[in-house]
């Protein structure tokens, strides 16, 4: 029985599995997730589809917000310079998709970096001012600059093709979505058993303690601010294909909210956290959809209330982890999980 | 005089006079950042709460419009006492993104709770004054703007009347300065704490009615020009209740003047953007603002 984590070797330490049950959970999950497309309906594999682009966009938000301390409302910037650029190297300068979405990450990670700029002079509520205002620029500027990015009309992005077959179905795209979902859970994983994840945590803790200590925090500050925006970059293109036509409605200040509020539910420093908030937020409508399709029989006006009501929902939840579980679900889990692996003699 | 400078009067004035109403919401906001270092990133939402109250009171309920203003008033200070004590109190001490989370959070709940009572239409709302614009000189200006100005004109002054002289009004002060000391001497902190809430969501809820009155409509884009204050409180600086005034007004011209001149060249909206566009740079510039506290710590 595993009570603690008792380590005798540094090779032991830093093993990013310690046991060989989660390699094989790990495992079971990507076999169930291979065959997920023949039998979910289509309905289901878009929820899927969107749960995955939210996993990486949030897990991106969460080592810049939950793992170096840098907050940002302008993630909903950064996912539409991701989708845009996607699109626009595809649509106007033609080239393929597995170029066009890292080149697209590539780009919004450089945006990233101009973001991160006030973050060298202003902490904290300034920063979050600093990145609301950048979210009004960006988007000023997507709807305006309509010679490319076609403004408010919407751009057309054509579905991605590999070897000839074209991902123009959410059961294609659902493999393009989950093959990026695996490696950026990954890389966030491994991230922070390395130098440069764990001065992003010094500087979260206390960053002058953290530059006494020798972190660039120049360097660092900006650095989170690039993988961020390129988890980001990588969300933005995979919605591009997702949804295929790209309107400046689709990231909204309340998109940027959405993803805070995913890392917020789902644990703030924690991949585990991020995955959960990234899968309530994208459920949470879904559910309230399917009570109020149920409801509709005794009560006719409650699909009109559907957005309504996830705006109260969502609001009370948020308000709710805040007070009593700040640590999000995935506090939850290692709870539930600690209990039942003293069971029967839990206390 | 010649057309241009017409133009560019008329631009000022209509920038003056929409300022104050940012003026009074910034008011509010910087009441509770000087108190209790909140940072409340749904202003819109107060403003959107406060135009609707009084929308169905003065429509809906067909009250006379001075019952129809005190009532929506109480609902404001009502709605200002359950944020305070139920929401910001359990987190004082929290860090920040929590904080500034929760204030999305209750932002949404109102949203919700707005949107199932009265829908997403537009409201036709009640006319306060006569549309007829009268001349200022060569300069057309139009009633409802002139009007709006004179009541935060008023507003403003009866604020700054109520910090200078009343009991109440210096211990906010008072706890502003330096909560412990104000602590020491007999001030129930806690109770400066909400009334600073209070406070600010009744000057939401005026602003949102001098807002409502000059668009003649409510609906759910008044939350937007809420989101106007952070400019305003950036230039003006974040604890400064002078600066939160003079910045009002110098964001609504600075606004009226760009989207006049520059709309065109943009295709519109630019309104909308540019006094985001002066936030970015006074916050390179000058991040404590106009009258801010140099507090700023560097890193």
């Amino acid at each position: 029985m595993k009570c603690g984590g008792f380590r005798v070797s540094y090779r032991a330490d830093e093993r990013i599995f310690d046991t060989i049950l989660p390699i094989v959970g790990v495992v079971a999950l990507l076999a169930v997730l291979c065959v997920v497309p023949r039998f979910a309906t289509t309905y289901w594999l878009d929820v899927l589809n969107r749960i995955g682009i939210a996993i990486i966009g949030a897990l991106g938000l969460n080592i810049l917000i939950g793992y170096t301390g840098q907050i940002s409302i302008g993630h909903a910037a950064f996912l539409a310079v991701g989708a845009y650029s996607t699109g626009i190297l595809e649509v106007n300068v033609g080239l393929p998709f597995y170029l066009a979405i890292p080149l697209a990450a590539v780009i919004t990670s450089g945006f990233g970096l101009i973001f991160g700029i006030p973050s060298l002079r202003l902490r904290g509520l300034y920063l979050a001012i600093a990145t609301l205002a950048a979210h009004f620029i960006t988007t000023f500027v997507i709807v305006h600059w309509e010679s490319t990015t076609k403004g408010v009309l919407g751009l057309m992005v054509p579905p991605a093709t590999v070897f000839g077959l074209p991902l123009d179905s959410d059961a294609r795209v659902f493999y393009l979505i989950f093959a990026l979902v695996a490696p950026a859970i990954l890389f966030t994983k491994n991230l922070f058993r390395t130098k440069v994840g764990r001065a992003f945590i010094a500087i979260r803790d206390r960053d002058v303690a953290a530059s006494v200590m020798g972190v660039n925090l120049l360097r660092y500050k900006l650095l989170a601010f690039v993988i961020s925006s390129f988890y980001a970059g990588v969300a933005g293109g995979l919605m591009a294909h997702h949804s295929r036509i790209l309107f400046p409605d689709s990231f909204t200040l309340l998109v940027a909210i959405d993803y805070l509020a995913m890392i917020i539910i789902g644990g703030l420093g924690s991949i585990l956290g991020s995955i959960f908030g990234a899968v309530f937020m994208t459920v949470l409508p879904e559910v309230l959809k399917l009570t109020a399709t149920s409801l509709t029989g005794v009560y006719p006006q409650a699909f009109g209330l559907i957005a309504s009501t996830r705006d109260v929902v969502f609001g009370l939840a948020v308000i709710f982890f805040l007070m009593y579980e700040p640590q999000g679900l995935a506090r939850i889990w290692v709870r539930i999980r600690s209990y039942w692996q003293l069971w029967p003699y839990s206390y | 005089m010649n057309e241009q400078l017409v133009f560019m009067l008329q631009l000022i004035i209509t920038g003056i006079a929409v300022g104050g109403v940012y003026s009074l919401m910034a008011l509010g906001f910087v009441l509770i950042f000087k108190a209790s270092s909140v940072v409340n990133f749904g202003p819109g939402e107060l403003v959107l709460f406060g135009a609707y109250v009084s929308w169905a009171t003065i429509l809906q309920m067909k009250l006379p419009l001075p019952v129809a203003l005190l009532v929506t008033l109480l609902v404001a200070i009502g709605l200002g006492i359950v944020i305070e004590r139920g929401v910001l109190r359990p987190l004082i001490g929290h860090p920040i993104i929590s904080v500034i989370m929760v204030t999305f959070g209750f932002a949404s709940v109102i949203r919700g709770v707005l949107n199932m009572t009265w829908g997403s239409d537009t409201r036709p709302f009640p006319v306060l004054f006569s549309p007829e614009p009268f001349h200022l000189g060569p300069v057309p200006v139009s009633p409802v703007h002139l009007w709006s100005f004179v009541s935060v004109l008023i507003l403003l002054a009866a604020f700054s009347l109520f910090f200078r002289f009343s009991k109440t009004g210096m211990a906010m002060r008072a706890t502003a300065d330096n909560q412990q000391v104000a602590l020491s001497l007999g001030i129930s902190v806690k109770w400066i704490f909400a009334l600073s809430w209070c406070i600010a969501t009744v000057v939401s809820a005026l602003s949102g009615i001098i807002l409502g009155s000059v668009r003649g409509g409510v609906d759910f884009s008044l939350a937007d020009l809420g989101l106007k204050v952070f400019p305003v409180v950036i230039l003006g600086g974040l604890d400064s209740v002078a600066g939160a005034i003079i910045g009002g007004v110098l964001i609504g011209v600075l606004e009226n003047l760009s989207g006049g001149y520059l709309d065109p060249i943009f295709g519109g909206g630019v309104k909308e953007v540019a006094p985001f566009v002066a936030l970015v740079i006074i916050l390179m510039i000058r991040p404590y603002g106009l009258f801010g506290k140099v507090e700023i710590e560097r890193v």
